[in-house]
């Protein structure tokens, strides 16, 4: 028995009931489309939501700690070798923040394949000065072009010019809470004490908006060297690596390699925001339930269509078995069936689920929290694509292949007699 | 080679159980040679349409032993079953039973598809001299449900024709057709006999039908008489 026959056989049989085959074609298209817009809606705005967080954090951030050493003096002294040191309150000696041979650091990390880009940082304690009061806040310096190249600054950057910062000397991005607070605009002077006393006067050359109004209140962006003279530093001072890499997932690999390589503190991404991953898994997962419905109750569509197939055409599946056709070609001409209308239903369902996610990203979506959004969120990952096909074609040909092991095993005597 | 047995009935026994056991053939023994043409008849419940779809292997269900083409059909698994009956059997029932979703010629050539002997053209070229044969070439290309009942079992005995059988069974083929149908399906069988050397066994209740056929068996209460 050639394929072709069990088509011939088959599409014969679709185009009796072309009505029924096509909703249930309609029924797959249906719960594809969603599934892919669904899944895709879903993650778009998982990855916008941490993207708020994990855009502007480094994947690994090399500083020094203040923490005592780990190595106390009594530890060293042979006649207390074999004794427990249970000294409490050891407190850390005058350590320096700043990084040893930073330059050579990033040189080394430059070099490193795994790594995709490394921009240095300082932060900086300061109070802005607004008249009477004083606000807390804390200066970022930082490498301008590396800092948007890597982490994006430029999306948070709203009013003024980003690039202003590295050709006006002792300017300043103001966080725009802080901004709103002081009532400043571009090209205002402002000032700053730094937490040894000094004043510093700042030229006002933009915003920055992070979504996260805490942050925006009190952090705000200069360049290195603006920074390392608040700080009263020289130019070699750099307090903080970041590092970004090219598999986020290395990062705590990497980041213990580091550790021990450059005798350096070292945290990785997902130690320091470990309840994003947690928080995004769970969306999926709910997501991903929704669909897999979705996907099942097409599936107990194909089936009632088919059982309702069968019975019509009970006449023609006893004289196919008359005329000696076997349960198994009848079955599988039953299961072609159902496949064809999963295929067709899978094809269609992709290309729909496509332009449903075209049209939900054409949505305007505008938050004030997230500047760089104008629309809603989309994914177009190929994942969701092939896991609907692949589970509609499995859902399809489940559903096709318990009706069609019912239509195998008609007597065609008990039809024939019937009559 | 004329007398060559191809299908061989030995003490055949059939009961249904529902509700009490009633035995419906009893000891059935009948030999069928090569170019026979036999009719059963027998009154409404004397077991002929049971006895025939045994003979076809549809129905398994029984005691004694099928003996068709030299092979005993006992044991045979459903698929093994069913290309005895494709190969050897040919059908032709009282309600015409084409398939309604193709054309006359399609109808005829499904069959034909199951045994995958022949190619799809030499199959169709067949199947359209067999139509010719039987007067109807002119609607091969028709659907099966714009035909009328003569022309629907006509096209039926082409389908029964199509893989070369050893015996075409008939269950009541005049049963549903005028007198002018039936004595044209009847000389078609005659000459099938005749110049095709076809075995055929044909279930009726037509008694002037049965006479004219070369052997009668009758059935009387699940018995030959």
């Amino acid at each position: 028995m050639k394929i072709k026959h069990i088509t011939e056989i088959s599409g014969a049989l679709m185009r009796a009931r072309w009505k029924q085959t096509l909703v249930a074609i309609v029924g797959v298209t249906f719960s594809i489309a969603f599934f892919i817009s669904l899944l895709g809606f879903m993650e778009g705005l998982n990855q916008l939501l941490d993207g708020i967080v994990l855009n502007r954090t480094p994947h690994i951030r090399l500083y020094n700690d203040i923490l005592p050493s780990k190595k106390q003096p009594i530890d060293l002294n042979a006649t207390y070798k074999n004794h427990h040191n249970f000294i409490s309150s050891v407190k850390p000696t005058n350590t320096r923040k700043e990084i040893y041979n930073a330059t050579q650091i990033i040189n080394k990390l430059n070099k490193d394949q795994r790594v995709l880009g490394v921009s240095p940082k300082i932060t900086a304690q300061v109070f802005y000065n607004l008249g009477n009061i004083d606000l807390n806040g804390i200066i970022n310096g930082v490498d301008v072009d590396k800092e948007a190249e890597l982490f994006s600054f430029n999306d948070y950057v709203v009013g003024g010019n980003l690039q202003k910062l590295k050709t006006t000397l002792n300017s300043i991005i103001l966080g725009q809470g802080a901004a709103n607070t002081m009532r400043a605009k571009v090209g205002d002077i402002i000032t700053v004490t730094s937490t040894e006393g000094e004043q510093f006067s700042l030229k006002v050359v933009g915003f920055f908006k992070s979504g996260i109004a805490e942050i925006d209140k009190v952090q705000s962006y200069a360049n290195i060297s603006t920074t390392q003279k608040i700080l009263g530093k020289n130019s070699n001072y750099i307090s903080d690596i970041q590092i970004k890499l090219k598999e986020m997932s290395l990062a705590p690999t990497l980041a213990h390699e580091y550790e021990s390589f450059f005798k350096i503190d070292a945290e990785d991404i997902q130690t320091a925001n470990a309840q994003f991953e947690t928080g995004s898994s769970v969306r999926s997962i709910i997501s991903y339930a929704v669909g897999v419905t979705l996907l099942i109750v097409s599936g107990f569509g194909i089936y009632n269509i088919l059982n309702m197939l069968i019975y019509e055409k009970m006449d023609t599946i006893a004289i196919l078995k008359a005329t000696g056709f076997a349960g198994t070609d009848v079955k599988k001409i039953f299961i072609s069936i159902s496949l064809s209308i999963g295929i067709t239903g899978a094809i269609t369902g992709l290309l729909f689920g496509f332009l449903l996610s075209l049209s939900i990203d054409a949505i305007p979506f505008n938050s004030p929290s997230l500047p760089t959004v104008t629309t809603y969120p989309i994914d177009y990952g190929i994942q969701y694509y092939s896991i609907a096909a692949i589970f509609a074609l499995i859902t399809t040909f489940l559903a096709g292949w318990f009706p069609a092991k019912k239509a195998s095993k008609i007597d065609p005597v008990i039809i024939i007699r019937g009559k | 080679m004329k007398n060559k047995i191809v299908l061989e009935a030995k003490s055949i026994n059939k009961s249904f159980y529902n509700p009490v056991k009633v035995d419906v053939l009893k000891d059935i023994n009948f030999n069928l040679t090569r170019g026979e043409y036999a009719s059963i008849i027998g009154r409404s419940g004397s077991g002929k349409s049971t006895l025939l779809y045994i003979l076809s292997t549809m129905d398994t269900d029984f005691t004694g032993e099928l003996i068709i083409d030299g092979i005993s059909i006992r044991g045979k698994t459903e698929k093994q079953l069913a290309a005895v009956r494709n190969e050897k059997i040919g059908f032709v029932f009282q309600f015409h039973y084409l398939l309604n979703e193709f054309t006359a010629l399609k109808n005829v050539m499904l069959p034909g598809f199951k045994l995958d002997k022949l190619s799809e053209e030499e199959l169709e070229h067949n199947a359209y001299e067999f139509l010719k044969d039987l007067g109807i070439e002119k609607l091969a290309h028709k659907m099966a449900y714009q035909l009328s009942g003569g022309e629907k079992q006509r096209v039926a005995i082409a389908r029964a024709l199509i893989n070369d059988p050893l015996v075409i069974m008939c269950d009541e083929p005049t049963g549903n057709l005028d007198t002018k149908n039936a004595d044209i399906v009847f000389n078609i069988f005659k000459e099938l006999t005749e110049a095709y050397n076809k075995t055929l066994l044909v279930v009726t209740h037509d008694l002037n039908f049965a006479k004219k056929t070369g052997r009668i068996i009758e059935l009387d209460d699940g018995k030959i008489i």
